[in-house]
């Protein structure tokens, strides 16, 4: 009996094994606010299946539930490199109805708001814990990249062990700082774009499929 | 059924959070048998009666993300906007063990300060110095 249970656990392993090499990776979209992420998310979304991921948006917290993009396809020196993106809701500790106030809304539609990226941030940071194989991190290089919520999350993505890739994104934009992204995670590669203008996404898929195929 | 309530009231004075800000200064002893939803119950009880919470040696990564998660839903309109956390890691070589150093695992002890978040302010921080304002309700 045990030696048949030893084995069935055996072959079961070894199907596992072989069915998760060939199941897509969900690699999380993570980063503060406005970062970018779903300008990320839509452009590798379009460049490899023509289909976007969720809507963009000047204004905070858009992206307030976690999207997936499945079987997105990405061919990169010859080698195929299957992901699922997962676009994430910008994270934070934080979430004041008031700020969305300041950008014409009534009160009853930021309140609305407010409560929905709570959810989303607490939805994003359980993906994060349970159900990513490997993480983007986006950042915005014209702001200060030494803050605690980035600090933390690069944390929790190196106490999980996944793969991350760190973009500073908006390189289009003047203030853009791309070292200093880079200094103040000296631990990970840093990589230049302009998600919104297609910069450098050529070196970004490269690095996707490196990282993640 | 739930555990013991880990609570700083119990040798506190009576209230007197009109006259000020209230600092809770919680040793790592203190926080060592509790488990992660108790600290985390315990930061967030202190930090939404208006106090700050300085934790000696922080919270693991996977601490800090059920703290953020955990706040999340306890935001509330005009009650409760979150917090503000700055943390610093302590110097690693002194507090890693000889199996640590061997295992390659890094000392997640790190002094971490927590506010409400419409009461606390980080004016600047740098390796090595934070500065905070601190508001009454």
């Amino acid at each position: 009996m045990g030696l048949l249970t030893n084995l069935k656990d055996s072959i079961s392993r070894v199907t596992d094994g072989l069915f998760a090499a060939d199941e897509p990776k969900r690699i999380g979209i993570y980063g503060p606010p406005n970062a970018g992420k779903t300008t990320l998310a839509n452009r590798i979304a379009r460049d490899w299946t023509g289909d976007a991921v969720g809507p963009e948006s000047h204004i905070p917290h858009e992206t307030r539930r976690a999207r997936r993009k499945e079987n997105v396809e990405i061919e990169r020196n010859g080698r195929k490199v299957t992901i699922d993106i997962v676009d994430t809701p910008g994270v934070t500790t934080k979430v004041d109805y008031k700020e969305f106030l300041d950008h014409d809304m009534e009160k009853d539609d930021a309140v609305r708001r407010s409560r929905e990226a709570t959810e989303g941030v607490a939805e994003a940071m359980h993906w994060l814990r349970e159900d990513v194989d490997g993480v983007i991190y986006v950042l915005d290089s014209t702001t200060d990249p030494f803050t605690q919520v980035n600090t933390m999350l690069i944390g929790i993505i190196e106490s999980q062990d996944l793969p991350a890739l760190i973009l500073a994104n908006k390189t289009d934009l003047p203030g853009s700082d791309v070292q200093q992204i880079a200094n103040a995670f000296p631990q990970h590669e840093t990589i230049p774009l302009s998600a919104l203008e297609g910069d450098n996404m050529d070196e970004v898929y490269t690095k996707i499929a490196e990282y993640f195929g | 059924m739930p555990g013991p309530t880990p609570d700083v009231d119990d040798d506190a004075p009576s209230d007197d959070s009109d006259d000020g800000v209230r600092i809770d200064m919680i040793s790592g002893a203190r926080m060592d048998g509790l488990t992660g939803m108790e600290k985390i119950r315990l930061i967030l009880d202190g930090v939404r009666d208006g106090n700050i919470v300085i934790l000696e040696e922080g919270l693991s990564p996977d601490e800090e993300s059920k703290l953020i998660e955990v706040t999340m839903t306890e935001i509330s309109p005009d009650d409760f906007t979150g917090i503000e956390i700055e943390t610093y890691p302590k110097a690693e070589a002194g507090d890693q063990s000889f199996l640590d150093k061997l295992m390659g695992r890094k000392s997640t002890q790190k002094l971490t300060v927590i506010g409400p978040a419409n009461q606390i302010e980080t004016l600047h921080k740098d390796e090595n110095l934070i500065s905070t304002l601190v508001s009454r309700k």
